[in-house]
């Protein structure tokens, strides 16, 4: 029942990001294009998105806890660091140059196109591209005792 | 350059269903809904309960544009105006932003916003500049 729920989720998300067209490489990339192509279309998606969410949120936490669990799972973190910054800086460089970001590409996984899967297995390489630094930078800082 | 057309309504709808989506998430199982933090507990589960999860939401969304192909007749177009090469490296590059990033568009942009995090509202910040100069430099500078 909750996976299936779960599953329902992914499924509305997945219907939201295809009839949205941030599905969609090319219209992504032309938001962004404002000199060139412009299709200011994707403003509706983040506008309808973040309205719909904060209202949703707004109502869920007033509950005590989730449906299926006992604490709600967010971020408490406030610090804006360099991480943070430099990171998202380049997710942008990266989202510029290809088009897709993981929202868009994981539900476009179902429409059986190639170039999504070229992409997705290089965003999985450079998730572990990044642990792989991430680890090594650690060990130099703390060094096994 | 492919010229795509505007589509306001279209986009609208779609924004609330992934709103609907993001908020059933928060309250049935109390998570955010982030590409990143679904991808990235896949590939490398800190538990059995933590992949369960995350695989029946990636199920779901992989499922999207196959209902909307069985109720409209139409594959949501998905058109890729940039070479192989830049598919791949912009990938990688992605994948090692979110990670420093902790988050991308659905987990920052539409979550971590919604909830007014001091985070997400300077990450989107900073990405949204960083792809619009990426794209101007690319289309209008290198490529213009």
């Amino acid at each position: 029942m909750r996976l299936f729920s779960t599953y329902l989720i992914g499924l509305i998300f997945g219907v939201g990001i295809s009839i949205s067209g941030m599905i969609n490489p090319a219209k992504v990339l032309n938001f962004f294009d404002i000199a060139g192509t412009w299709d200011p279309s994707l403003i509706f998606v983040m506008g309808g998105a973040l309205v719909t969410t904060f209202v949703g949120y707004k109502l869920v936490f007033g509950r005590q806890a989730p449906v299926f669990e006992t604490t709600f799972s967010v971020p408490a973190s406030r610090t804006i660091d360099a991480k943070l910054i430099g990171g998202s800086a380049v997710f942008g460089i990266g989202w510029g140059i290809a088009g897709f970001c993981p929202g868009g590409a994981l539900p476009a996984l179902g429409t059986g196109r190639w170039e999504v899967f070229a992409f997705t297995a290089a965003l999985i390489a450079g998730i572990f591209l990044a642990r792989f630094i991430q680890s090594n930078s650690d060990a130099r800082r703390a060094p096994a005792a | 350059m492919v010229e795509t057309a505007f589509t306001p309504w279209a986009s609208l709808a779609g924004g609330v269903l992934i709103g609907i989506a993001a908020t059933l998430l928060m309250l049935t199982i109390g998570r955010v809904m982030g590409a990143t933090g679904v991808l990235a507990g896949l590939v490398q589960p800190a538990s059995g309960q933590e992949f369960a999860w995350r695989a029946a939401l990636l199920a779901g969304m992989v499922t999207g544009p196959v209902v909307v192909w069985l109720v409209s007749g139409e594959m949501p177009a998905v058109e890729v105006p940039v070479s192989t090469l830049a598919l791949v490296l912009g990938g990688v590059i992605v994948g090692v932003g979110v990670t420093y990033g902790s988050g991308c568009t659905s987990g920052h942009g539409v979550c971590g916003m919604a909830r007014l995090s001091p985070r997400s509202i300077a990450a989107t910040i900073t990405f949204m500049i960083t792809t619009g100069l990426t794209v101007y430099l690319i289309r209008h500078v290198i490529g213009g």
